[in-house]
C-alpha cells in the first residue's frame, strides 16, 4: 500500500449550531482512487467541503502532503494542490467553456497538449468551446467541472457525486475519464451513491453514516462481498445498478 | 395580574424594572409633576416614541427586517388624522374617518411592499423601503394643495381636546383639568395599551415563529412556516402601529407636516433608539425613547452653549454646533452597533449575572 | 481510446443573449414621443435622460458589483458621491481662472486635475471604509445595513463640518457651457459630454470584465465566490479592489453630477442614492449590464415624467420599478447564484 496523501483525524464540523461531522477518520493514499459511499445526508459533501476549507473543522486535524491544512484558507488549500468538483458542479454559467478553463489554469493559458487529451474523452467541450457554460446540458456541465479540475495536474482531486442525474451514456464517458486519470496515477477522492459506477473504479472505499466513517477497506473486497454490501449500503444499491 | 398584563415577559433585571417603573410613574403623573409646555411636550413625545420604536423593534429586533419606511407609516397616521380634521372639521367622526383611511392605506402599502420584496432578500426590503419612503416624502411635499406642502397643515381638534376646554372647573393639585391634559392622557393610555398589546404579540406563538425566522429563515421554512407570510404579517402589524403613533402625535401637536413625521432624521432617530435601547426587547424601546428624547431636548441646548463658547476655534465650534447633532448621533450609532449590540437592556440584564 | 458520443452533442446550445430588456429602452423613448408632443422637446428630454442615466450608471456600477461579489450592500455609497464632488472643489474653485478661461485646454486641465483628485480621495476613502466599517460585519446583513447607513450620516455631517452648512456653487467650465442647436432642438453641450464619459466608462468596464483575467474572476466571483476560492484565488483581494474602484467611480459620478447641477449640497449623495438603489434593483443585483440599462431607464422616466407630470417624478420611478419587478422579479438581468 502506498503512503497517505491526505489524512483526516477525528474531524468534527459544525454548521451553525448543527454538529454534522462527528469524528471522521479518513486516509487517501497516493495514486489511489478512494470512494466515499453513504446514504443521503450522511455527511459526504460536508467532508469534502471541510477538506477544501469551505467549512472549518471545529475539532480534529487535516494533513495534506505533509502540511497541516486544518486552519488553512480555501485558496491556500487549492494552491497546495487540491482540486474540487462540487456537487452542484460550480460552473460559471455566464462565462464560456474556454473562460471557465482559463480561470482554472493558474499558470495562465491552459496547456494545449493537456487540452487535447481532455477533449479526447470530453469532445463536447471542444465543440462548445466559445459557448456560455450556462447553455450546456447537465452532462456537459459535469464534464466541464471535471475538466476544470484537471486542466492542470493537481495532487488530489475531490469529486462529489458526478453521476447524479446523468443519463447512462454520459456516465460511460465519465468512467472513461476516470480510467484515464487513474492511468496517470492521479489521486482521487470520489463521493458516490451509485455503487455500480464506482465498483470497478475504486481502489479503496470508505462508508459514512451520521457524520462518521463506519467502514474502511479495499473496494475489491466490498465488490465481492454481497452480504457486506447489504449491511453497509442497504438494498437501495441494487436499484442503482 | 401583572403576569397577564406583561404576557409573562418580565424585565428580568432589578435595575431595569426600577427604571421602567419610574418611567411609567413619571409619565403617568407628568401633568401634575411639570408645569412648563416644554416638559409636557417631552413627556408626550416620549409616549408616542415608545409606540413608534416598539413597533419598529417588532420588525428589526424580532423579525430581523430592516425597513426605512417606518416614518412613512407614521406620517400616514399623522396626515390621515390631520387632513381629515382640517378638511372636514374638528369632529370625532372626522378623526375616526381619517384614522381609518390612514390605517387602510398603511396596511395596503405594507402588504404590497412586503409581498414584493420580502420574498427575495432582507436586503432588498431595505432598499425598496428606502426608495418608496423617499418618493412618498417628496410626493407629500409636492401635493401641496392637499397636504400643505413643506408647511404642513395646522388644524383644530375636537372640542374636548382643546386647551380651552375644562372638564371640571376646579384645579386638581394645582393643575387645570383641561383639554390638553385629556389629550395627554389619551396619548399616555393609548401608548400603554399599544405597548402591552405588542408585548403580547411578541410572546405569542406568532412572535416565536418570527424569532425563529430571524434566527434561521432557511430552517424555519424547512419546518413548514411560510416565512413570507409571517414577515408580511409582522410588517403590516408594525405599519398599523406606527400609523397609530402618528395619529397620536398629530393630535398632540395639532399639526401634521413633513418635518415632524416623514423626515429621514426621524427614521434615524428610531434606528438609533432601537439599537441603543436593545434590539429584540420591547423594554429597550421604552428606556431608549425616554433617554433619547430627553437628550435631544436638553443636550442640544448644551451643545449650543459649548459651540458659542468655542467660536474662536473654528472646526471645534462647527463640530459642536447644534446643527451637528446628527453627526454625534451617527458616530454614537455606529459605535453602538459594534460594541453595544444588546443595548441598554442587554447590559442591564447582564449586570445581574 | 475512442471518445463516447454523448446524446446531447447533437443539439447545439443556442447562444443566449437576452434582448428583451434592451428593447424596453427604445420602446419607452418612442412611447414618450406622442405624449410629449413636440419632437424638439422630446430630443432635449431624451438627451438629458441619457446624460443623467450615464452619471447614475457611473455611480451605481461599483455598488452592484460589490454586492454581487461579497453580498455586501453599502448604504453609505452615496457618501463617496458627495465627497467626490466636494473634493473636486478643492481644485476647481482655486482654479476658477483656468475654468473660466476661453481655452478648452485650460478648462480640461483644471477638470482633469479635479477628477483625478476626487477619484483618488474617494478611492482611498473607500479602502478605509472597507477596512473600518465593512470588514467587521461581513456576512451579517442587518449590522451591515445599520453600520453603513450610520457611516453615511457621519460622512454627510463631516462635509458640513469641513465645508460649512451652505451650498457651494460649481459653475461649468467656459467651453462646456451653452447648447448646440440641432434643428429645433437645443442640446446642452455638457449633457453630450456626460453621455460620452458614461459610454467610455461603460466600454472600459465591459472590456475589463470580458477581456481580462481579473474581469473574468470578478464575473465568476459574482456568480459563485466559493468556487473562485476553490480554484485558488483570494476573493477578498478582488473584493477590496472592486470596492476601491467602485468608490472612485462614485467620486467621478459625484463630480459629473455636481457640474450638471452646478450646485453642491451635502445631501446630494444620499438623494441620488434613492435612484441608485432603484437602478440596481431594476438591473438585477450584481449585473453591470442590467445596471447600465436600468440607469438609462430610470433617468429617461425621471426626465419624461418631470416634464409631463412634474409632481410625481420620483413616484414614477417607483412605478417603473414595480412594473419591472412584476415582469422579472429578480431584475432585468438576474445573476445566477449558486
Ligand atoms: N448549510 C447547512 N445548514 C444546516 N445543515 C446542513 C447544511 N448543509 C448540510 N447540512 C446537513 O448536514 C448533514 C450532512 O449533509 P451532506 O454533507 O450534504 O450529506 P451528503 O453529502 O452525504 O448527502 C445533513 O443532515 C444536512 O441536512
Ligand atoms: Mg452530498
Amino acid at each position: 500500500m502506498s503512503e497517505a496523501l491526505l489524512t483526516l483525524t477525528g474531524v468534527h464540523t459544525h454548521i451553525g449550531q448543527y454538529h454534522i461531522l462527528q469524528g471522521v477518520d479518513l486516509t487517501v493514499r497516493r495514486g489511489e482512487l478512494t470512494v466515499l459511499l453513504g446514504r443521503n445526508g450522511a455527511g459526504k459533501t460536508t467532508t469534502l467541503r471541510t477538506i477544501m476549507g469551505l467549512w472549518k473543522a471545529s475539532r480534529g486535524g487535516l494533513v495534506f502532503d505533509g502540511q497541516d491544512i486544518t486552519r488553512a484558507s480555501t485558496p491556500d488549500i487549492a494552491t497546495a494542490g487540491i482540486a474540487y468538483v462540487p456537487e452542484n458542479m460550480g460552473i460559471f454559467s455566464d462565462l464560456t467553456v474556454r473562460e471557465n478553463l482559463l480561470l482554472a489554469a493558474r499558470a495562465g493559458e491552459p496547456d494545449a497538449q493537456r487540452l487535447e487529451w481532455i477533449f479526447g474523452f470530453f469532445p463536447a467541450l471542444k465543440k462548445f468551446w466559445n459557448q456560455a457554460a450556462g447553455t450546456l446540458s447537465g452532462g456537459q456541465k459535469q464534464m466541464l467541472a471535471i475538466a476544470r479540475a484537471i486542466v492542470e495536474p493537481r495532487k488530489l482531486l475531490l469529486v462529489d457525486e458526478p453521476t447524479k442525474g446523468l443519463a447512462p451514456a454520459i456516465i460511460q464517458s465519465l468512467i472513461t475519464a476516470f480510467r484515464e486519470l487513474k492511468g496517470m496515477e492521479t489521486t482521487i477522492l470520489l463521493v458516490e451513491q451509485n455503487f455500480g459506477f464506482v465498483r470497478s473504479l475504486g481502489d479503496s472505499v470508505a462508508v459514512m453514516d451520521d457524520g462518521r466513517i463506519v467502514h474502511k477497506g479495499r473496494m475489491a473486497e466490498l465488490a465481492e462481498d454481497r452480504d457486506l454490501q447489504q449491511s453497509l449500503l442497504g438494498l437501495s444499491l441494487d436499484a442503482h445498478q | 395580574m401583572l403576569h397577564r398584563l406583561l404576557s409573562g415577559d418580565f424585565p428580568r433585571s432589578l435595575w431595569l424594572s426600577g427604571a421602567l417603573a419610574l418611567l411609567v410613574l413619571v409619565l403617568a403623573l407628568a401633568p401634575f409633576l411639570f408645569t412648563g409646555a416644554r416638559a409636557m411636550n417631552v413627556a408626550a413625545t416620549i409616549c408616542v416614541f415608545i409606540v413608534l420604536v416598539a413597533s419598529y423593534d417588532l420588525l428589526l429586533g424580532y423579525t430581523g427586517i430592516v425597513s426605512f419606511a417606518h416614518t412613512m407609516f407614521y406620517g400616514i397616521g399623522a396626515y390621515g388624522v390631520g387632513l381629515a380634521l382640517y378638511s372636514i372639521g374638528p369632529t370625532w367622526g372626522a378623526m375616526a374617518l381619517g384614522l381609518g383611511i390612514a390605517l387602510l392605506l398603511s396596511l395596503a402599502l405594507a402588504l404590497v411592499i412586503g409581498l414584493f420584496s420580502l420574498r427575495v432578500k432582507a436586503i432588498f426590503y431595505a432598499m425598496i423601503t428606502l426608495a418608496v419612503a423617499s418618493a412618498f416624502a417628496i410626493l407629500a411635499s409636492q401635493l401641496s394643495d392637499f397636504t400643505g406642502g413643506e408647511d404642513g397643515r395646522t388644524f383644530s381638534v375636537p372640542e374636548m381636546l382643546r386647551p380651552g376646554f375644562r372638564l371640571i372647573e376646579a384645579e386638581v393639585f394645582g393643575t387645570a383639568i383641561n383639554g390638553k391634559l385629556i389629550t395627554y392622557y389619551l396619548l399616555f393610555f393609548g401608548a400603554l395599551a399599544i405597548f402591552l398589546f405588542l408585548l403580547r404579540v411578541v410572546n405569542s406563538p406568532f412572535g416565536r415563529v418570527l424569532q425563529a425566522i430571524r434566527e434561521n429563515d432557511f430552517r424555519a421554512e424547512a419546518l413548514g412556516y411560510r416565512t413570507v407570510v409571517y414577515r408580511t404579517l409582522a410588517n403590516c402589524l408594525a405599519a398599523a402601529t406606527a400609523t397609530l403613533a402618528g395619529a397620536l402625535m398629530a393630535l398632540w401637536l395639532r399639526y401634521a407636516g413633513p418635518q415632524t413625521t416623514l423626515s429621514f432624521t426621524i427614521m434615524m432617530d428610531i434606528l438609533l433608539i432601537v439599537v441603543i435601547g436593545g434590539m429584540g426587547t420591547l423594554y429597550g424601546a421604552m428606556i431608549g425613547s425616554a433617554l433619547f428624547i430627553l437628550a435631544q431636548n436638553y443636550l442640544q441646548a448644551l451643545m449650543k452653549q459649548a459651540s458659542d463658547a468655542l467660536t474662536a476655534v473654528p472646526v471645534l465650534a462647527n463640530l459642536l454646533h447644534p446643527d451637528r447633532w446628527l453627526l454625534w448621533l451617527g458616530v454614537f450609532f455606529v459605535l453602538s452597533v459594534y460594541f453595544f449590540p444588546t443595548g441598554i437592556v442587554g447590559k442591564l440584564r447582564a449586570l445581574k449575572r | 481510446m475512442t471518445p463516447i458520443a454523448t446524446p446531447t452533442d447533437a443539439e447545439l446550445p443556442k447562444l443566449k443573449l437576452d434582448w428583451a430588456p434592451l428593447l424596453v429602452l427604445p420602446a419607452l423613448a418612442l412611447a414618450a414621443l406622442p405624449l410629449i408632443g413636440s419632437a424638439p422637446t422630446w430630443v432635449t428630454l431624451t438627451i438629458a435622460g441619457l446624460a443623467m442615466g450615464m452619471m447614475i450608471f457611473i455611480m451605481a456600477s461599483g455598488l452592484t458589483l460589490v454586492f454581487g461579489l461579497m453580498d455586501v450592500l453599502n448604504f453609505g455609497h452615496g457618501a463617496f458621491v458627495t465627497v467626490g464632488a466636494f473634493t473636486a472643489t478643492l481644485v476647481l474653485l482655486p482654479m476658477q481662472g483656468w475654468m473660466q478661461a476661453d481655452s478648452v485646454l485650460m478648462n480640461l486641465t483644471a477638470l482633469s486635475l479635479a477628477v483625478a483628485l476626487a477619484m483618488g480621495v474617494t478611492g482611498l476613502l473607500g479602502w478605509a471604509f472597507e477596512r473600518v466599517i465593512i470588514m467587521p460585519v461581513y456576512g451579517q446583513h442587518l449590522k451591515q445595513i445599520l453600520i453603513t447607513m450610520g457611516g453615511m450620516i457621519v460622512a454627510e455631517q463631516m462635509i458640513h463640518v469641513v465645508w460649512g452648512p451652505d451650498q457651494i456653487p460649481l459653475p461649468l467650465p467656459a467651453s462646456f457651457r451653452g447648447a448646440i442647436i440641432f434643428g429645433d432642438a437645443a442640446i446642452e453641450k455638457y449633457r453630450l459630454i456626460a453621455v460620452a464619459v458614461g459610454l467610455i466608462v461603460f466600454v472600459a468596464m465591459f472590456l475589463v470584465l470580458n477581456r481580462t483575467k481579473v474581469g473574468l474572476l470578478i464575473r465568476a466571483g459574482v456568480e459563485n465566490g466559493e468556487m473562485v476560492e476553490a480554484l485558488g484565488y483570494r476573493i477578498r483581494r478582488l473584493f477590496v479592489g472592486v470596492f476601491i474602484a467602485g468608490s472612485a467611480l462614485a467620486g467621478l459620478g459625484g463630480v459629473l453630477w455636481g457640474l450638471y447641477k452646478e450646485m453642491l449640497t451635502a445631501a446630494m449623495g444620499s438623494e441620488i442614492m434613492v435612484l441608485v438603489f432603484i437602478v440596481i434593483i431594476i438591473g438585477g443585483l450584481g449585473s453591470v449590464g442590467g445596471c447600465f440599462i436600468g440607469a438609462l431607464l430610470v433617468a429617461l422616466v425621471a426626465n419624461y415624467a418631470g416634464f409631463l407630470v412634474p409632481k410625481i417624478a420620483l413616484a414614477s420611478n417607483i412605478l417603473l420599478m414595480v412594473a419591472i419587478l412584476l415582469w422579472r422579479p429578480q431584475g432585468l438581468y438576474p445573476v445566477a447564484k449558486r
